[in-house]
Order: C-alpha cells, then structure tokens, then sequence
C-alpha cells in the first residue's frame, strides 16, 4: 500500500474538486470496506481517498410516499433497521443484510455496493428488481442511470473520473407487488454468492396471476444481469408450480456463468434456476401480504 | 524403568475449571502477540516471492531496491549459510537444515508458488513492499506437478536434482518419490483369499491448511556480539532455537528465542519461516528486524497438511471379524521431503485388531509448499479412507457399523500396523460409550421437505508423544508460587501445569502463577505438539512440585528442630511424625522462609516416551439440500477417551476444536490448485473454514481411562479429535443420499454431482 492522504469534504462540490484534482488516483470512500482491501492488495495505487460521510445528502434516507431515497453513504443497518423500509422494500433489506456481519454493516452501505460493481455484490439484484435509479453528480450537474445499466464489467461501472454517486432512487412499489432476495454460499455467513437471485413480481388484485416480474442474477455473468425475458415471461401467467418451473428454467438459461473455485457452470446454472423458483414463490407470498 | 501410576479420584485441583491466568491479558487486548512487537529503531522485512511454481533463476536485480530511499538491506539465496543435509527431530516431524534453509530462500530454483527468492529490510513495511517490486528476477519457467500421480510418471519433472529417495532400502535418483516405506505382518494375500468379503477403493484428497488467525511473524536482532535475539509465535521456543542456529551455522547457545502469545498454530507453527530471514536482514542492516507474514502466503508459503492419494482393501471372514487389510498411501510432501507417512502407517489401522495386514507408503515432492505439522498430520487422511472403507464393508455384507467396531476393536496387546503392540487403551471403552450414548440413542429425525438426513460414526486415533520438558517453582513470601515453564501456551495450558503444581501443594490453582520461559530462563523444553504437553511439562510440574515439598520439609526441620525425614507433608499442611498436632500450613510457611534458610525454589524436567494413545469415535447428524447439495451438521458428538481431565473445559474445547477443523475438512476447505500451480483460493474468503453459523454446539463424552505413564493419569488429546469428522460425515452423507463420496472436499458441487 502507498500513503495516501485523507480528505473529508462536507459538499458535494467539494468532494468533486478533489477528485478531479488527482484523476484515478483519488477515489470515494463510503465504508470503506471494499476500497480499504482493495488499497492493501494494490489494486490501486491512491494518492487521496475521499470519506463521503461527512456530505449530509450522501448520508440521508428517506421514505416517501414516492418511493425509496438512499444516499450513497448510509450504512446497511440503517436501511434494515428502518420499519417502513422493512414493511414496503423487503427485497432490498434481504441484501443490505447479508452484506458482511454486523461490523461491516455498520459501515458499508447499498452505495458503496453499486460503485465497487462487483458480479456477486448483494445489494445490486434488489436494486435492480425494484427498478432502481442511480443519482451520480459531475462538475457538469446530475445525471440520472437506471441500476441496471450501472455496472458494465467486474468492477466497472458507468462513472467517470470526477463523478460521485449521490444517492439511489427506488420507486414506490405498486400494491399487490413483492420481492425478494437471496444467494447461495456454501457456508452460512460471511461468504461471497455462487450465485443470487433477486425477484420482483406484481399480482393482480385476486393475488392469482402475474401482472409483470423482473428477476436479476449475481454471480452468473461479468456484472449482475437483468434476466429481463424470464422477468417477462410471467407477466399474464397465472401462479402456479408450472409457471414458477418455467420461468426458473429460463432463468438458468440466462444465466452465463464461468467455472472457477467457487462453483462449476453446471452448478451455478442448476442453483439459479433452484434459486429463482424460491424466490418467486417467496416474493408472491410477500406481495399477498 | 518406566513409572507407572495407580489411578486416583480424590483430587481438590485436578478435574476442576479454575478462569486462565492469561484470559485477562487475553480478553483485554494486553497480551502480547509477535505483531505487537516493538523495539527502539526497528525496522520492517518483507519477501520477494516467485510467482512462479517451478523455475529456474537465471538472475537476480536488486540494484534498484538497494537504491531506494529508507532501504537498510536487501538478501538473496547467496547470503543464506550453507547448512549441511542433516536431519534432525523436532519432536512432531523432522528437520534437514539443508531444505529447510532452501524452502525459506530459494537458491538457484524455485520449487512452489511464493518461494521467496529475496528479502528487504526498510524504514516501514510500505517502503520495504515498494522496494521488493523494484527487484526484477529472470526466471526460466519449468512444468510443475501439483499432485502425487503426475508427480511419479516417468517423465515428470524433478523437483530436487540432488535428492537420493529411499525406495525400501534401495536409494533413487532422478525422482520426486523422497521414500517408499512398507510394514507387512501375517499372511496377507492368503487371508484375502480365504475372506469372505471383500473391499477395495481409491480415496483422494486436497491439501488442507491449518488456518490459524495468526500470521507467522519474527522481530530478530542481531548484535554487535553476535547473539542473535529473536521474537516470535511458535511452538517451541527451543525447537525454533535449534532449528535458527542450525539454518543460520551458528551455536545454539548464540540464539535467545522468546515466546510470544500465539494466534494458533495446530502444529504449523513449529517449523520457523521468517525467524532466519529477519535475523540475517538485522546482521545486514544492524538494526531489529520485524517481519509479518502477509495472508496470501501463509496460504502459498506455509504448513499446509498433505493432499493424498490412498487405496484401502479390506478382508472380513463370514463373522464379521477383520482378517486383513492392504493400504497403499501416497502424500504430498510439498517441495520438500517429509510428508507424514510414517504417522499415517502408525495410524490407519490402530482402531482395529487385524492378524494380516500391509502398508505401503511413498512420500512424494509436488510443486506446492512444503507441508507441516497439522494436528495428527496423516492420522485424519487414513482415518477417511479406513472408515469409509470400514462403512462399506459393513454395508455390503448387512452388518451394524458399530458393533462390527466394537467386536473388531483393538485392545491391551493388538498389533498396530506399524508393529508396535498396545499397553492399556480405551478403544472398546468409547464404543461402549457411543452405544450408550444420548445422540446414538436418539432419532436422527425428519429432514423437511427437499432435504435428506443421514448419521455417520467414524474412529480415530493418535498415538501422543512424551518427550522432553522442564519447569522451575519458587515460593513467595505470600504463600504463592512462580513457575516457570518451557511449553508455550497454545489452549490454556498454562493453566493446566498450575494445576498440577497446585494439587501437588495443596494450594489454589490461582496461587501460583505460570510464565513461559524464554531459552534462557528454563530448561530445554520440546514443542507443544504431539498432544504432549499437558502430559509431559505437567509431569515435569508435578515433580519439581514433589521436589519443592522436599525442600520445604527442610525448612521445617530447620523451624521444629527435628530431622527432616520425621516431616509429613498432606493436603497443604506439613506436620511433625512424632507430634501429630504439631502443623503448619504452606502459606505460614513460606512468610517464614527468610529465617529458615531463605528462598525456596526447585526444578523439575522430564524425557518420556509416550503421552498414551488416544482413541475417540464421532457421531455426526447431516441434512442436505438435495436442490443446492448444501450439507449442514445438525447434530454432532465427540465421545473420546481422555485419560484425565485436568482442566475439563479446555479439555472440551480440544475435543470440539478438532471436530470443527475436521468438519471444515470434510465439507469445503481444499487448496484450489490451477494449471499452473498457483493456489487460486489463498484469502480466508475463499478458503473456507466454517464459523460459527455453519456448527451446530459440539457435544462430548469424555470417556476417563486414566493413563498409568501420568502421576494423574493425563492422556494426550489434542490431536485425536480431528481424525473422525471427515469419514464419520463421509458416512453420514452415504446414509442420507445413498451415494459414497470417496474425495475431499464433500463440497455442495460434488454432492450435486453424486445426486445426478
Ligand atoms: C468481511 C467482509 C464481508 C463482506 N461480505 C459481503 C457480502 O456478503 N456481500 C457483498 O455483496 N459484499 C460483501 N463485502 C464487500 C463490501 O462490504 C460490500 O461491497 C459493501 O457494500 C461495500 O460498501 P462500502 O460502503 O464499504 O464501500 P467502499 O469500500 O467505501 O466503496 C466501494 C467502491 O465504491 C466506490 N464508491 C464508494 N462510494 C462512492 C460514491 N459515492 N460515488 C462513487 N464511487 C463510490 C469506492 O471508491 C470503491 O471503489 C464484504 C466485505 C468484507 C470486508
């Protein structure tokens, strides 16, 4: 690891004229907790690291009656210990709560998640699910990127020198609507996606059909993926085991996973598809309430 | 003469749970670790390291580094000493100073992946890691084998151009096969011939590491006198003496080696690694030297335990009786010789009484790190094999696992496979216990729906080794007592030597106070491994205990005025033969030492033969996922014969320790080798060790057949506990999905492929 110097703006302003100050060689730290590891193994080279916690937008959340505002700051606990947010965004609080134990959450947030962009990050398939957008500042404004389009590569992301992400936007989930998230690790904690599978379906007012779904996949490919044609496969379907089957076989389809230490192709494929039909099931039984 | 003791049961100290003298310092955060090390003007060194699993060094660079700012001196193979081959024994495993010498710093060769090939001493560790990326070395990359049947071919390629294997006596050149050992007894193909049933299976598996928390670390001085002083986690302070002096080709006596707390060791921390490095990067730079080793390569670099390749045959009459066994063992060693198989003949068939059997074993150089001590190194590899080989016998021919245990379980008198026959052990005393057991007894349950349960028992066995300890008493004049003693203090047994002297005295466990001695306060003192050390440096304890009772009866012989022999000494109180009422307790006595003679201080020291062998027998309840092939224990029993307990929680936390690290075994730890022969999986997020969530609470039976070769009848067992796990769950798995796995890891990928 190289020194490097510790700067804690209070603006976003601020923020943003360090980083474009030192280029790459300058980078935000939110919990530090994917930055900091990454620094010791000389990922990086860094000259200044960036704490965001001291911004007071960075480190709002708020529940409106439009959905869902979480700055890039927040730690998971936040997210997870809030009752509103357990009550309408079930799906995201499955991820912000098995990111880490209890020391990482307290740190690390859903923010920091996104930006390190890794393929089995917890917090993107929820994300993703609830059709989530990403709020990044530049020196030249605020621009708005869906979460699904935010990663595009094993810790690449659409942010360019000098952008900081400001928060991320979850609209307000419909009535009848529920999600979920999980993953498979071969042990039961502190352990890193074989593969995840987030679902978020909508019902129509019997609780009978599918009126639409979206399913996102980690692990499975060079970033999270939005298995968008298994999502749309449901929509019009009524609920029911074969339905479900189906769609968790086009599910495993969509999926396009490489063998390495952590599971074989053939295992990860069988575990989306075993996954997605889970937790379908588990998010219907949340949408009916 | 070996002594020999009769059992006892009246004991005040012995068998209680007294808190740990270090658990304050502990619990605090004041203990004092290898990485709290501090001393005026010390400096940092790290390693350059191959990454590279076999090449060789046409050049070395280190002109750029040795330029750099805040550098104090840079070493390559051409500053290490040459030490001579010689092997020397360490205790649990043996030394050549030769390899060991080269597996810290290559010569002109690199044999496994993070071979260091030279090392930096700096300002602090980031100028030293910036200066070691500043050394360019030129490698000419040659073919690795990573595994034993590549490794034996003939065209393989050859680790050690000057090594002479030992092939049953014959020597070998031109070979990675180190040696080739055989034990054969009775008449094993006509025994075969005439069985009723049969087996025979081919069992493999990876490499598995110790995994302390950890890393290794040495702070070395070398001084202006040429003393070398050094700081470190190990083991032993006097085997890591011996083995510095011996790489280094200094006396022993030039070396002061001080114990440090220990993060861990499980045996991996009795050879040294960085102890040679910092001491010869000090003599260059003339400051103190500090080095941490980095998790990667204590992953790459360290102890791991063989991956093996075994095939068990196996021969019962009509009966039911075990009439012959053939096991054929291959471990790795790593880039060195020495890879276990002497333990692992000792060890393969111990639990079972068989007239004809044969073993052959090879000891075989790979591309990967030499292996280490890991708790019962080889013992847990043939208990795999044996017992899943035992569970499919039985199946085969419908018997009842456990009883087919019980009826061929070896007893006082049964000839081991190595030829060695047993004194009295507890082998059929566990069974019994496992028969009678709560968990035994009780219904494995139903698993839910999509899920499968299944139980599985295994055997396992350490034979524990004695060997030498000291320890030196003093008495306060508060009634208390110093000891000092040599083991350093892995689980607790600190305590456990207290308690001996403590029940030899008649006074509280917390009356006297333990230290671990560096090389240059008590006497020389073996390695706390082989699951020795509460039975030999307690034995030491008690008798310097005996000792100081003698002294002290001296002293009040002085006080009465009568002859020391007409002195009684009982439960803490001294009395007079003649005059019954004529008393005095310990505490009185020793505020009274300044007028009787002053200080009051005694010694003893051991050198013993064996610690008593140790048996235990693990029931363990698994339920799968049979969508994902995740496997979790759902219910676990260690039942182990344990001479004595004398501190019965660490004893209990033996027992479960071992079972965990067994279960981690069985289930998903493994070197992830790839092509190339790097280890894919070097960070403890993807070698995975089970935490707590992955356990359910591991129950014990301590079964007690106090051991005769012990004042208090202490048994080894520290070792004993990580044999049955992986084929008491190999067995298990068997039950619940009806397929055999016969490779570890059982991980959720491979039981989704046996459930295709
Ligand atoms: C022990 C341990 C266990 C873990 N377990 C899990 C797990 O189970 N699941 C999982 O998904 N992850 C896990 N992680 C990884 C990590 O904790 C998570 O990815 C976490 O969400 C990262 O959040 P952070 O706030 O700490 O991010 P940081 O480390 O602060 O930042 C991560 C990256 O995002 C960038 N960044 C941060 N904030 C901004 C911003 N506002 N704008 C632009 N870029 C930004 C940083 O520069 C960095 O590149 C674990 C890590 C550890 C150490």
């Amino acid at each position: 690891m190289h020194p490097f110097a510790y700067v804690a703006p209070g603006t976003v302003d601020e923020a943003i004229a360090v980083l474009n100050e030192h280029g790459d060689r300058a980078r935000p730290m939110a919990g530090g907790t994917d930055l900091l590891v990454k620094a010791r193994a000389n990922v990086w080279e860094l000259d200044a690291v960036v704490d965001i916690k001291n911004i007071p937008e960075l480190m709002n959340l708020s529940v409106g009656s439009d959905g869902l505002s979480i700055g890039a700051g927040v730690p998971c606990y936040e997210v997870y210990e809030n009752s509103e947010i357990v009550a309408d965004y079930p799906g995201i609080v499955d991820g912000a709560s098995i990111i880490g134990g209890i020391q990482i959450q307290s740190r690390a947030g859903l923010g920091g998640n996104l930006c390190n962009a890794a393929p089995s990050g917890d917090g993107i398939c929820p994300l993703i699910v609830y059709s989530a957008v990403a709020r990044i500042a530049s020196s030249s404004g605020i621009r708005e990127v869906p979460v699904e389009d935010f990663c595009t590569g094993p810790s690449q992301t659409v942010l360019e020198t000098g952008d900081l992400l400001v928060s991320i936007e979850v609209p307000k989930p419909a009535a009848n609507s529920g999600a979920a998230y999980t993953r498979f690790i071969p042990r039961n904690e502190m352990d890193i996606a074989v593969a995840g599978v987030g679902v978020f379906v909508q019902l129509d007012s019997s609780g009978q059909n599918f009126e639409s779904a979206r399913i996102a996949l980690a692990s499975v490919g060079p970033t999270p993926i939005l298995a968008a044609t298994t999502g749309n496969s449901l929509a019009g379907k009524p609920v029911n085991d074969e339905s479900i089957a189906a769609a968790a076989s086009l599910a495993r389809d969509a999926a396009t996973p490489i063998t390495d230490m952590r599971g074989t192709i053939e295992q990860r494929k069988q575990l989306v598809e075993v996954l997605t039909g889970r937790m379908i099931k588990q998010a219907v039984e949340r949408a009916r309430g | 003469m070996v002594a020999t003791f009769e059992p006892k049961t009246d004991y005040k100290v012995v068998g209680t749970r007294p808190i740990r003298h270090d658990g304050y310092d502990k619990v605090t955060g004041r203990a004092i670790y290898g990485g709290d090390m501090k001393l005026p003007g010390l400096i940092w060194g790290v390693c350059v390291r191959s990454p590279h699993a076999h090449a060789n060094i046409k050049s070395i660079d280190t002109t750029a580094a040795e330029a750099m700012d805040g550098v104090f001196a840079v070493i390559t193979g051409a500053d290490m000493p040459k030490a001579p081959s010689k092997l020397v024994d360490l205790g649990e495993g043996n030394i050549n100073f030769k390899w060991a010498s080269n597996k810290l710093m290559a010569d002109d060769k690199v044999l496994y992946r993070g071979h260091p090939v030279a090392a930096i001493a700096a300002v602090d560790r980031y100028t030293a890691e910036e200066a070691a990326r500043k050394v360019t070395v030129e490698y000419e990359v040659l073919p690795s084998v990573t595994n034993v049947v590549d490794a034996l071919k003939e065209d393989a390629p050859i680790l050690l151009e000057d090594l002479v294997g030992d092939d049953l006596g014959e020597d070998v050149t031109n070979t990675n096969m180190a040696a080739h050992v055989r034990h054969e007894f009775g008449d094993v193909e006509g025994a075969f011939a005439s069985a009723a049933h049969t087996i025979e299976r081919e069992y493999n598996m990876q490499m598995v590491h110790q995994g302390y928390i950890e890393p290794q670390n040495a702070t070395a001085m070398w001084d202006e006198e040429d003393r070398i002083k050094v700081w470190t986690s190990t083991q032993g302070a006097f085997p890591a003496r011996t083995q510095i002096a011996g790489i280094l080709q200094v006396d022993v006596s030039r070396v002061k080696v001080t114990p440090l707390e220990i993060g861990g060791g499980f045996g991996g921390k009795i050879p040294v690694y960085f102890e040679p490095l910092a001491a010869i990067l000090s003599k260059k730079s003339q400051r103190p030297v500090k080095m941490v080793m980095e998790r990667s390569a204590v992953f790459e670099t360290t102890g791991p335990t063989p991956g093996a390749r075994m095939i068990i045959k196996l021969g019962a009459d009509a009966n039911g009786k075990l009439t012959a066994a053939t096991a054929d063992i291959w471990f790795e060693a790593g880039a060195n010789p020495g890879a276990f198989i002497g333990p692992a003949a000792m060890c393969v068939y111990a639990p079972y009484e068989i007239a004809n059997t044969r073993i052959d074993g090879w000891d075989v150089l790979v591309n990967k790190p030499k292996v280490a001590p890991y708790r019962a190194p080889g013992s847990p590899q043939v208990a795999f094999a044996m017992e899943s080989a035992i569970d499919e016998l039985c199946e085969n021919a419908g018997w009842d696992s456990l009883q087919f245990r019980i009826d061929n379980a070896s007893k006082e008198g049964t000839r081991r496979g190595d030829g060695v026959l047993f004194s009295k052990i507890g082998m059929q005393e566990v069974l019994e216990a496992v028969k009678t057991s709560d968990h035994w007894n009780s219904p494995l349950g139903d698993a839910p729906a999509g899920k499968a349960r299944g139980r599985g028992i295994a055997n396992g066995y350490w034979f524990n080794i004695g060997l030498k300890s000291s320890a030196n008493l003093a008495v306060n004049s508060d009634g208390t007592v110093q000891l000092t003693e040599g083991s350093t203090d892995i689980g607790g047994s600190r305590t456990a030597m207290a308690m001996h002297v403590a029940e030899v005295l008649g006074i509280g466990a917390h009356d006297v106070r333990p230290t671990v001695g560096d090389t240059e306060s008590i006497g020389y003192t073996d390695v706390t491994g082989g699951s020795r050390t509460t039975y030999a440096t307690g034995y030491a304890c008690w008798l310097a205990a005996n000792n100081l009772v003698d002294v002290l009866k001296e002293r009040v012989a002085i006080l009465w005025d009568i002859n020391s022999d007409d002195v009684d000494f009982n439960d803490g109180v001294f009395s007079s033969k003649a005059e019954a009422e004529k008393t005095i307790g310990f505490k009185e006595l020793a505020g009274k030492l300044d007028d009787l003679g002053g200080p009051a201080n005694s010694t003893g020291s051991v050198d013993l033969e064996s610690a008593g062998d140790g048996f235990g027998t693990h029931i363990a309840d698994v339920e799968i996922d049979l969508a994902t092939g995740k496997t979790d224990i759902v219910r676990y029993t260690v039942v182990q014969d344990v001479g004595t307990a004398i501190h019965p929680a660490y004893v209990e936390g033996q027992l479960q320790g071992g079972a965990v690290q067994g279960i981690g075994w069985a289930l998903n730890e493994e070197y992830f080798m790839l092509d190339d022969g790097r280890m894919a999986n070097s960070s403890f997020l993807d070698y995975r060790m089970p935490t707590t969530l992955d356990l359910p609470l591991i129950d014990t039976v301590m079964v007690e057949v106090p051991n005769p070769l012990h004042p208090y009848g202490v048994r080894g067992v520290g070792e004993t506990p990580i044999c049955p796990p992986i084929p008491a769950i190999a067995n298990a798995i068997k039950e619940a999905i009806g397929t055999r796995l016969y490779e570890t890891p059982m991980n959720a990928g491979s039981i989704l492929k046996a459930l295709k």
